[in-house]
């Protein structure tokens, strides 16, 4: 099989890929989601922390 | 093992334990995916029928099986918050709504996608898609309610209610290919006897249902790290960790 037939999928291409394609974007997005509400939490937490230990 | 359960309770042991789980999932996950691509889409051959549309297969079935598994999964967290009072619980059974939101979508879209070169519709009112979408507006009622509620706990409370509730739609999408007549296919892997599906293409599927699986389990629990540091923003151990992170 050569790579250019891999990626023609037997005339599916559109169909096959934007599948793949999607489900990598949702994986991702999966990933990225907790990564990022993990660091605004703990910049949150910081500056709280900041700013008690400014008032005590 | 009953220590360990016991242990798991603590929210500052649970997050440590699952930080030091998270990298070994990511990195069997990705094993897993690799291998589950390469035969699926390389050694599995062309179906007689669909010709290679089928391949989207690899991922509509693997994302629908977990569609039903994280709901069950998210329900029975939900029921063990309500009665044990377990908080762990209660950050697993949140933590898994928008995952298993996503698979669902998932599951729907690249159905979609199949059904267009197959069928020749986007999509088509029949049982089996029906509760299916049915799933994706408990998950996003789940969501809705949990963000709705300013206490967590009752929050929590309210939404495992829901979750217990909309399980009745889980074996009516499982066997909705049987009891009505659809166009969506019947099930060719768990009906009784020798599956109906070639070895060459019935690997490359179960790999990729493990994998999702484990990909799941390491999203879940870097959710459920999140959930338990806002829960218990105030105690000492969390100040200690955002102090020296």
């Amino acid at each position: 099989m050569s790579l250019q037939e891999f990626f023609h999928m037997g005339g599916y291409a559109v169909y096959v890929w934007s599948s793949y394609a999607i489900a990598l974007v949702i994986l991702v997005a999966n990933v990225v989601a907790p990564i990022l509400q993990r660091r605004k939490l703990f910049s949150q937490l910081a500056r709280r922390q900041r700013r008690e230990r400014r008032e005590s | 093992m009953l220590r360990f359960f016991h242990q798991l309770g603590s929210p500052k042991y649970f997050y440590h334990i699952a930080g030091r789980w998270i990298p070994w999932l990511a990195g069997i996950f990705i094993l897993l995916v690799l291998a589950g691509l390469y035969q699926g889409m390389v050694v599995a051959p062309t179906d007689y029928q669909q010709g290679d549309s089928y391949r989207i297969m690899f991922i509509h079935v693997p994302s629908a099986w977990m569609s039903l598994f994280i709901y069950v999964v998210m329900a029975g967290a939900g029921a063990i918050g309500l009665i044990w009072h377990m908080k762990l619980a209660e950050v697993i059974a949140i933590s898994s709504a928008p995952i298993g939101a996503s698979f669902t979508f998932l599951a729907l879209v690249t159905g979609s996608i199949w059904g267009k070169p197959m069928w020749g519709a986007w999509w088509v009112w029949d049982a089996r898609l029906t509760s299916e979408l049915i799933l994706l507006f408990l998950y996003l009622g789940v969501m809705a309610l949990y963000s709705a509620v300013e206490d967590k706990r009752t929050a929590a409370r309210a939404t495992a209610i829901l979750a217990i509730v909309g399980v009745v739609n889980i074996p009516i999408i499982h066997y909705s290919v049987e009891w009505w007549n659809t166009l969506h296919q019947g099930p060719t892997v768990t009906k009784f006897g020798a599956p109906s599906i070639d070895l060459r293409m019935l690997i490359p599927l179960l790999i990729m249902a493990v994998a999702f699986k484990l990909f799941y389990l390491l999203v879940v629990l870097m959710r459920a790290r999140v959930e338990v540091l806002q829960r218990e923003r105030n105690a000492q151990w969390v100040r200690e960790l955002v102090d020296a992170p």
